[in-house]
């Protein structure tokens, strides 16, 4: 069912190099377990969007960019906005992505993203409201440009700066008026996720592509300030210790992309 | 962006007259299907979800198959009138894809896949009513079907959803606690050596009320183990050609 082109299998004497260098408490890249990568945001890179960022951990990029377009609200929420997330993992950014419609990884990648967000309330979706049956519908659009590992909180990152740059499109006689804005999105809580994978019963925070190749388990939190916004846990398994032992883990590293969003 | 519409909780009994710990009734019906190796009815509340396991089989596409384990699929799907709203669509939705992923994951931890390799191990879910939690339920029957097939595996897995609703810590959440409480946290876990298999969490929580929810779910997952225990068991003990009523 939608298996994914698997990544070349990492060769034995790879695989025991990271595993060794794991034991002397070191990882592959020199990184500290809990250490992660490089982290960098730029805001407004694409003009025709309402809000965008391009945020990058790593070599990992990924653009988030937000649009307005005016919908018919969902029945049970009449009053409300509407948010949707979706992802595209362009097959230039990886080996592993193919052209097509969305797979499993990136559904999964949009949805662990926009639950996040909508769990965090950092959205006003009220004041989305323009008129009977019309409402502001809010698309987040998360492009992975170039996948080297951990492209969800690379994603959530750009997806969050994005939102804290965003503008509100003017509205006149329940149209958009393009070019024209009522004032910026605002945003108190930044919601950010960080991914931990197990190996070799260590826990490492933002996986390269062949940390996560050889990872028994993968888990993502996501925090906000006080927190915990979402959980999405992938392959393997893990006990109730490391379960709160990574909710730490994830709040302080949480803390550090946070900053990077402010600026 | 879950925000209260209803009181969820009143004199602390919830909608549906439950305490904050109590599950919804819940029966489990092995063997339910004549041609699937394996197979369980789950009726959950108001869930009512089939589950059929078929394998280990030849792989196809073959280029999938693998020369070291057997691979596992699995289909969740909700049918178009699974709930009480509009019409649904038919076909993979994009939380059907992400609820297979998820389940397979689960599953994938614990079937000694090794012993088959260049096979699939195919579990299909059919949600043929949906009343909240129907991951969990699914969880919970696929695990019995599996164990019906026979197939090898290291451990039973339970399921339940733990969420919180009205300010208070709650076990299997149905659909309006689902749809209007403040959080809702499915998890699986294995019985024996007491592993979180399946984990997902929506809304906004502390450190401790993630902790306190373990807890509850793994009590409650030792009760759903029994049941999933005792549908089994009951496979043995009717007759050559009785039929499993469900």
């Amino acid at each position: 069912m939608g298996e994914e082109t698997k990544d070349i299998i990492l060769s034995y004497i790879r695989r025991d190099v990271m595993e060794s260098t794991l034991e002397k408490g070191v990882r592959f890249d020199g990184r500290g377990f809990d250490d992660y990568r490089k982290a960098r945001v730029q805001k407004s890179v694409i003009k025709t969007a309402e809000g965008s960022a391009l945020a990058q951990i790593g070599n990992t990029k990924v653009l988030a960019a937000v649009k307005f377009d005016t919908l018919t609200p969902f029945p049970d929420r009449p009053n409300e906005g509407v948010m949707i997330t979706n992802s595209e993992h362009l097959p230039t950014a990886s080996p592993t992505f193919e052209p097509g419609p969305p797979r499993e990884n990136s559904i999964e990648m949009a949805r662990v993203v926009d639950r996040a967000i909508r769990s965090a309330e950092c959205i006003d979706v009220k004041s989305f409201f323009i008129e009977e049956d019309k409402v502001l519908g809010l698309f987040l659009d998360l492009y992975v440009l170039d996948h080297t590992g951990n492209y969800t909180d690379t994603a959530n990152l750009a997806a969050t700066a994005a939102l804290t740059n965003t503008q509100i499109p003017k509205v006149e006689d329940g149209k958009i008026v393009r070019g024209e804005y009522a004032g910026p999105l605002k945003m108190d809580v930044l919601p950010v996720s960080t991914t931990m994978v197990k190996i070799n019963g260590v826990w490492l925070v933002d996986p390269i592509r062949d940390e996560e190749n050889v990872a028994e388990t993968a888990l993502t939190i996501g925090t906000t300030e006080k927190h915990v916004c979402s959980m999405q846990k992938d392959e393997g398994s893990l006990t109730k210790d490391e379960l709160l032992n990574n909710i730490d883990i994830a709040f302080k590293s949480g803390n550090q992309l946070r900053n990077i969003i402010k600026g | 962006m879950a925000k209260e519409k209803v009181q969820l909780i009143v004199d602390g009994k919830r909608i549906d007259g439950r305490t904050p710990e109590e599950t919804r009734s819940i029966r489990i019906e092995a063997g339910i299907l004549n041609e699937a190796d394996g197979s369980a009815y789950i009726e959950w509340g108001g869930n009512k979800i089939i589950c059929g396991v078929y394998g280990p089989r030849e792989c196809i596409p073959r280029h999938e198959a693998s020369p070291y384990r057997s691979i596992v699929k699995c289909r969740y799907m909700m049918s178009p009138f699974a709930s009480l709203e509009e019409h649904g669509r038919s076909g993979p939705s994009r939380r059907s894809t992400e609820l297979s992923k998820v389940i397979r994951e689960t599953f994938e931890n614990l079937i000694i896949s090794e012993r088959f390799p260049n096979t699939q191990i195919d579990i299909f879910i059919d949600v043929l009513q949906a009343s909240g939690g129907t991951r969990t339920a699914s969880v919970t029957a696929a695990a019995v079907a599996l164990v019906n097939a026979g197939i090898p595996m290291k451990d039973v897995v339970s399921s339940v959803a733990v969420g919180k609703a009205g300010d208070e810590l709650i076990v299997d959440l149905n659909k309006e606690e689902d749809n209007q409480g403040q959080s809702d946290v499915p998890i699986a876990m294995s019985h024996q050596d007491r592993k979180i298999l399946l984990l997902q969490m929506d809304g906004l929580l502390t450190r401790d009320e993630i902790a306190k929810m373990v807890e509850m779910a793994e009590k409650t997952c030792d009760n759903i183990y029994d049941m999933q225990s005792a549908a089994l068991k009951k496979i043995y003990e009717k007759g050559e050609d009785e039929n499993i009523e469900w």
